[in-house]
């Protein structure tokens, strides 16, 4: 079968993160990622299936992996070689179309009992990462058992799967899987009524936070800070009630919070500021700037990817903010006491906000470059969310 | 030795051979070739000689005041409450060389009040709603002596229109505009105003009505609607700015407020006789083989300098302005006679409007001293002031083109301008029409207590400034059909809603896309301050 595997090959890591730094993405073409010709992975066990990707999303952590830049932390919870891809809609041998919930939780790892977090519905959480049948492995994607989205084809526990309606095209389809993040994450920043919240970053996974933040909470003002104009004008579509440039976000805030500033005119952080911040670049100036605008006590949530980073953390001791992780999805508990699968939330929303014209363009696997290197200038090009086509893949078919 | 009469302003009709143009262009210039046979420069009047005898003139004007009012001297007695106000560091421009016109008055009120034994003297920056002046500008301003003597015990001070136990409301006009003032000044026995006239639009009943007013006095002619209806605010007669502030004046009197007025007038020596300024003085044609390696030399070496460094040197200049004129007493009398004098230096006739209004902006306007020309404030100095120079009528007809060069930096003065920031990254991102701006974000601004707290205790412009400085430009938006900023930054421009071009050239091709082809041009040969006066 075809697949992009990302191998451990020290050289060509070292290579990629020159030059993903030179031109992010370029890590594709010299590190670690080849296109490559392989057996499909065998099934881990009896119930497991088999499911050939329609639609495989590339996601920021995947960039952070091609071009070298994330943690050393994952080093323990991957295992090489992977094919990466963990946002998916595939077929089922029977022709189901389905999209992969891709936590490789307990249940996955035949582990029973499970550990308390997946015992209660919170599969982001779960202890058992490294354990049971499978190598390690934090998602499909990152497993060396499982395969991933960007091959012809990948297994899959029933557990992962969620069928996907008839009328719900792939590019929603596609788009389930990181929503359920952004959901999760609205629903974990403790946002109560009349706050008022603001979202740093409007990739994607900073458009359908907006979007998640809208649906399920009801802020005073949701604000947002973008880049690029083709971003401030989804971030608006999607919910947000004012959007800025990113490099206006200080002073965005005050104006919306009504705060004073520290800072002779200029502003180097509030003394009050906002409710929920909301970050969703996870970069050492982007922490910075959500600790600068949070009011005290205020609450930061991260949910871009942050890797090592250096901040001033000073300003968090003594407001006493909040930081915290909003990380992949499982069950959420909704304020009328229910509780729902994130997936099921996520699928909601896509339908809802259309979040299938986020996908703006697709490749094949034979072009992963351009389509890597697509992805990560995904905002100045105008573009969201960039995805692995393999609809018409003639290996496809072939097993 | 003979002295030649200084020539009065004229307007030239460009021809072949016509020598290229000085623009000013913020802190440097640029050399335009106008189309020949459609063009025409109106030039600035020659400086008026000053006065032989300045400090012979003031003692003079304090003795025999104009109109209803008693010489100084009688106005004067032991126990009174006295108050000095005088204009901030917006005039004149630029800042002028020491001694300045202010201190030289000032010193001489004090004088006459010690003579009399007054001993309860204030004296107020009249600044309204412009930042504070510094210790530095305040000595430039008052002089060494008495700054020392009065600021450390607090009686030398800047206006605080947001203290709410230092302002008062003192009524309402006929037109149900607020009147507000100086507590300070109205419950003093005597205000004495010393003003500094740069152009035709100030001093006047606007000294105190604006000056030592707050939010709820300026606003009732900061606005939109009065600023559309002064053709021009230059022009009294035609200015609804003015006649806001004289009603305004009237109440001030009305409530027992007595004001002796001190006005002066400058002439056109901005840039001196001598040193590589002068040539701005000059007109181009006139230029000798060594005026034109000063400009050349000038260019270089500015083309060399960082922006910082060059933004120095030119905040560092001192103008040897000379007092022209000084006059004193009662504030409508007083005023006649000022602005007759500053429309000795100012006008220049001109008949008829062209198609294109082109000009060059210079470093500085009346809320940049020390500080950077926004694009906010390149708006205004264009749009606002040096638009509204003219009397009769716009030298560009109504759907005419501006064409103004300036290099529009997408920078701003933190410490001075921090709402000018916010207006810049939300409100012209939203809309540049004044009403709208008026309607739904001015009071938000302007009752923002971060900016309240940096007006008063830092040095920032009151937080609803920008927006006056957009509705300054209001009669020309609505007059013009369009505005093009020649040399500007491209983003900052468009925020703006103008058009950039990068020559001159090409900006007068876009014009013709508004004008039609081969359209006739004015350009503004400015500063040194002209009034275009066209029929």
């Amino acid at each position: 079968m075809k697949a992009l595997r990302f191998s451990r090959n020290l050289p060509r890591f070292a290579a990629a993160r020159v030059a993903g730094a030179v031109v992010p993405g370029r890590g594709a073409t010299v590190g670690p990622l080849k296109l490559v010709d392989i057996d499909p992975p065998p099934l881990p066990g009896p119930e497991w299936v088999r499911v050939r990707p329609r639609l495989a999303g590339i996601c920021g952590s995947d960039l952070a992996t091609v071009d070298g830049t994330a943690s050393r932390y994952f080093e323990s919870i991957v295992s090489f070689p992977f094919v990466p891809g963990h946002e998916v809609v595939g077929d089922l041998d029977d022709g189901t179309r389905v999209v992969i919930e891709p936590v490789l939780g307990c249940a996955t790892r035949g582990i029973d009992p499970p550990c308390p977090a997946c015992a209660r519905g919170d599969l982001g959480r779960c202890e058992h990462l490294t354990l049971g049948a499978l190598e390690p492995g934090l998602q499909s994607g990152y497993c060396c058992d499982t395969g991933g989205g960007w091959s012809t084809l990948m297994v899959a526990h029933p557990s992962q799967l969620h069928a996907v309606p008839d009328d719900l095209p792939d590019e929603a389809a596609v788009m389930i899987e990181p929503t359920a993040c952004a959901v999760h994450a609205a629903l974990a920043a403790g946002v109560t009524d009349g706050d008022v919240v603001a979202v740093l970053g409007a990739g994607t996974l900073g458009l359908l936070t907006i979007a998640a933040l809208r649906r399920h909470t009801r802020p005073r003002t949701l604000l947002g800070a973008a880049r690029y104009p083709v971003q401030r004008e989804l971030a608006a579509l999607l919910g947000a009630d004012l959007v800025v440039e990113s490099g206006e976000w200080r002073r965005a805030v005050r104006r919306a919070t009504g705060s004073f500033a520290v800072g002779d005119g200029a502003i180097e952080r509030l003394t009050g500021g906002a409710d929920v911040v909301v970050d969703c670049v996870g970069s050492a100036a982007s922490i910075a700037d959500a600790l600068a605008v949070v009011r005290p006590g205020g609450r930061v949530v991260l949910v871009g990817m942050p890797g090592t980073v250096s901040v001033d953390l000073t300003g968090l001791w003594h407001r006493e903010i909040a930081l915290v992780g909003a990380y992949a999805y499982g069950t959420e508990h909704l304020a009328d006491g229910s509780r729902v699968r994130t997936f099921d939330l996520a699928a909601d929303l896509v339908r809802r906000a259309d979040l299938g014209r986020l996908v703006s363009a697709t490749y094949p696997l034979e072009h992963h470059r351009e389509a890597i290197e697509h992805a990560a200038a995904a905002g100045p090009r105008g573009a969201v969310k960039i995805a692995f086509d393999l609809r018409d893949d003639k290996e496809r078919d072939r097993l | 030795m003979s002295r030649r009469s200084p020539r009065p302003g004229f307007v030239l009709e460009v021809d072949r051979s016509t020598p290229p143009i000085v623009f000013h262009h913020g802190e440097g210039f640029r050399l335009e070739r106008l189309p020949a046979g459609r063009s025409r420069v109106i030039y600035p009047a020659e400086a008026l000689a000053g006065v032989e005898d300045p400090e012979g003139a003031i003692r003079h004007a304090l003795l025999h005041p104009l109109g209803d009012s008693d010489p100084l001297p009688a106005l004067l007695f032991a126990g009174m409450k006295l108050t000095i106000a005088f204009d901030d560091v917006s005039l004149p421009l630029p800042p002028m060389r020491r001694p300045d016109i202010r201190q030289r008055i000032i010193e001489q009120v004090l004088d006459l009040a010690a003579e009399a034994g007054v001993d309860d003297v204030h004296i107020i920056a009249a600044l309204a709603l412009h930042r504070r002046m510094t210790e530095d500008e305040l000595r430039h301003a008052v002089g060494d002596r008495v700054y020392d003597a009065l600021a450390p015990r607090g009686l030398l001070y800047n206006h605080d229109a947001e203290d709410p136990d230092g302002m008062v409301v003192l009524g309402q006009t006929r037109h149900g505009e607020d009147v507000q003032l100086s507590r300070r000044a109205a419950e003093s026995d005597l205000v004495v105003y010393v003003n500094l006239n740069i152009v035709s639009m100030d001093g006047g009943h606007k000294s105190t009505a604006t000056g030592l007013s707050g939010y709820a006095g300026v606003r009732a002619h900061h606005n939109p609607a009065t600023m559309r209806a002064s053709r021009s605010f230059m022009d009294q007669t035609a200015s609804e700015l003015h006649k806001s502030n004289w009603r305004q004046g009237e109440v001030i009197r009305d409530a027992g407020v007595t004001i002796f007025q001190i006005e002066t007038t400058i002439n056109n020596d901005t840039f001196g006789a001598t040193g590589p300024m002068s040539v701005l003085q000059k007109r181009e044609w006139e230029w000798t083989a060594r005026d034109r390696a000063t400009f050349l030399g000038m260019q270089a070496g500015l083309g060399a300098m960082p922006t910082k460094q060059r933004r120095r040197a030119f905040q560092s200049w001192r103008a040897p302005y000379a007092l022209t004129s000084v006059q004193a007493g009662e504030v409508e009398a007083v005023h006649r006679v000022t602005t007759e004098n500053v429309y000795r230096q100012h006008l220049v006739p001109v008949e008829g409007q062209t198609d294109v209004l082109t000009m060059g902006l210079p470093y500085i306007c009346p809320y940049n001293v020390g500080s950077i020309m926004n694009p906010i404030l390149v708006m205004c100095l264009g749009l606002g002031y040096f638009f509204n120079l003219y009397r009769g009528r716009p030298p560009v007809r109504e759907g005419g083109v501006l064409i103004m060069s300036h290099p529009t930096p997408w920078e701003f003065h933190p410490v001075h301008h921090p709402s000018y920031i916010d207006f810049f990254e939300e409100v012209l991102a939203d809309t540049t029409d004044p009403v709208e701006m008026q309607d739904r974000y001015e009071r938000r601004y302007a009752e923002d207590e971060w900016y309240r707290h940096l007006y008063r205790t830092s040095y920032a412009y009151h937080g609803v400034h920008p927006f006056y400085m957009w509705y300054w430009g209001s009669h020309a938006l609505e007059h013009l059909g369009g505005v093009i900023i020649v040399g500007g930054d491209v983003r900052a421009v468009r925020r703006l809603g103008f058009r950039p071009a990068s020559t001159l050239q090409d900006a007068l091709e876009m014009a013709s896309d508004v004008v039609g082809p081969q359209p006739s041009i004015t350009h503004l040969h400015n500063p040194p301050i002209l009034m275009a006066d066209v029929t």
